[in-house]
């Protein structure tokens, strides 16, 4: 069956609380996920009081003020610190979305920040997304031609190029994929929202030759057909994206190519 | 344990090349319900207070008698679809799953038959 508990050893518990600065009149309380792989211990979950006079504005400055000034042991992925990279992806506030462009002043409260949900967790709030590179593999997310490539570049009209708006801006963060409770329940087998999308962006190339076989590999029970259109991947994108529409038309392809 | 790597255990078994028509009669049967169940509660509130006679002349007519095996067959029919999505999401057990699959769709079957035999039994 689905499992709807975590097993004992990710029960989570208190951890560790970190006090704001004396001094510090405007503070926040970060609740932040704690897993080392090394010392054998459930999950914890730490406190720590920051400062937001002395602090950026976003929930990523906060987890790296944390990290030089606080707790050093914080682990986390970061990288452009400008939503352009995919890197900070984690669940903050209980929404999937990229530290770097969650502002401090959206969270009510206590800001509370555990992994990306459902994943294996690699240390604190770095999840093994191993399987997702996978499934993106599979889907073989390059120009696929059998023309020969021409001397200059491959014409696109402006039509043509205006289909792949909205699909070429994810940036493969996995916030919609870790929302899809469809995922959670069987991503080893449904492909998930950020790689169908991927596999459309494909699929609606007006320049790829290879859209039926690509259709081919999708057309299946539990690859594709495991969207039960919950829309969990649209509400979280923090692109602003449409995992959800871009599935939808999939499906509309299949469809249309029965006859 | 496994060592397969990632790549090897997403392509699995490869795509089933089905699933299509599944999703495709999931949503046709959910369509034809609409006018379907519309037209049998106005036909049930139309005959309340009607006599036994009366609810078997009505199920026993020729239109509203092929319009109730429509209504039971699509119903049936998009209650086995959807049940069968039911446990293949949530039932990881492999036998559990193949067994909970049979009894789902033989019991919609069966129930499905004996509710068009019965309206059949009034018209003959």
């Amino acid at each position: 069956m689905a499992e709807f508990a975590l097993p004992a050893n990710s029960k989570i518990g208190t951890g560790k609380t970190w006090p704001a600065p004396s001094g510090a009149k405007k503070t926040k309380t970060f609740k932040v996920y704690r897993w080392n792989p090394d010392d054998g211990q459930n999950p914890r979950v730490d406190s720590y009081s920051i400062d937001l006079d002395d602090c950026g504005p976003m929930v990523l400055d906060a987890l790296i003020k944390i990290k030089n000034e606080v707790d050093p042991t914080l682990t986390f992925r970061r990288s452009c610190r400008e939503g352009v990279c995919g890197s900070c992806a984690m669940n903050i506030d209980g929404v999937n979305t990229l530290a770097c462009t969650m502002n401090l002043h959206d969270v009510d409260g206590d800001v509370k920040i555990y992994p990306l949900p459902h994943q294996p967790v690699i240390k604190d709030l770095v999840p093994d997304l191993s399987g997702a590179y996978a499934q993106l593999q599979t889907i073989e997310p390059w120009l696929k031609t059998t023309t020969a490539a021409p001397e200059r570049e491959r014409p696109q009209s402006p039509e043509e190029r205006a289909k792949l708006d909205g699909l070429w801006e994810c940036i493969l963060c996995f916030s919609c994929q870790t929302s899809c409770p469809s995922y959670w329940w069987n991503g080893d087998r449904y492909l998930g929202p950020a790689i169908l999308l991927q596999a459309y962006r494909w699929i609606a190339d007006s320049r790829d030759e290879f859209t039926g076989e690509r259709l081919d590999q999708l057309e299946d029970p539990f690859r594709l057909y495991r969207c039960h259109t919950i829309m969990n991947c649209t509400r979280t994108c923090p692109k602003n994206l449409n995992p959800a529409k871009a599935i939808a038309e999939i499906k509309k392809l299949m469809v249309e190519r029965k006859g | 344990m496994s060592l397969r790597s990632p790549l090897a255990r997403v392509r699995h078994l490869g795509s089933a090349r089905d699933g299509t028509n599944h999703w495709w009669a999931q949503r046709v049967t959910a369509i034809a319900l609409v006018p379907l169940v519309i037209w049998f509660v106005i036909s049930v509130i139309s005959l309340v207070g009607a006599d036994h006679a009366a609810f078997v002349a009505w199920a026993g007519s020729p239109i509203s008698g092929a319009l109730l095996v429509l209504l039971i067959a699509a119903t049936f029919h998009h209650a086995a679809l959807g049940l069968q999505v039911v446990i293949e999401d949530y039932v990881h057990h492999e036998g559990a799953k193949i067994a909970g699959l049979l009894l789902v769709k033989g019991a919609c079957l069966l129930l499905g038959v004996i509710a068009v035999l019965s309206v059949l039994s009034l018209m003959f």
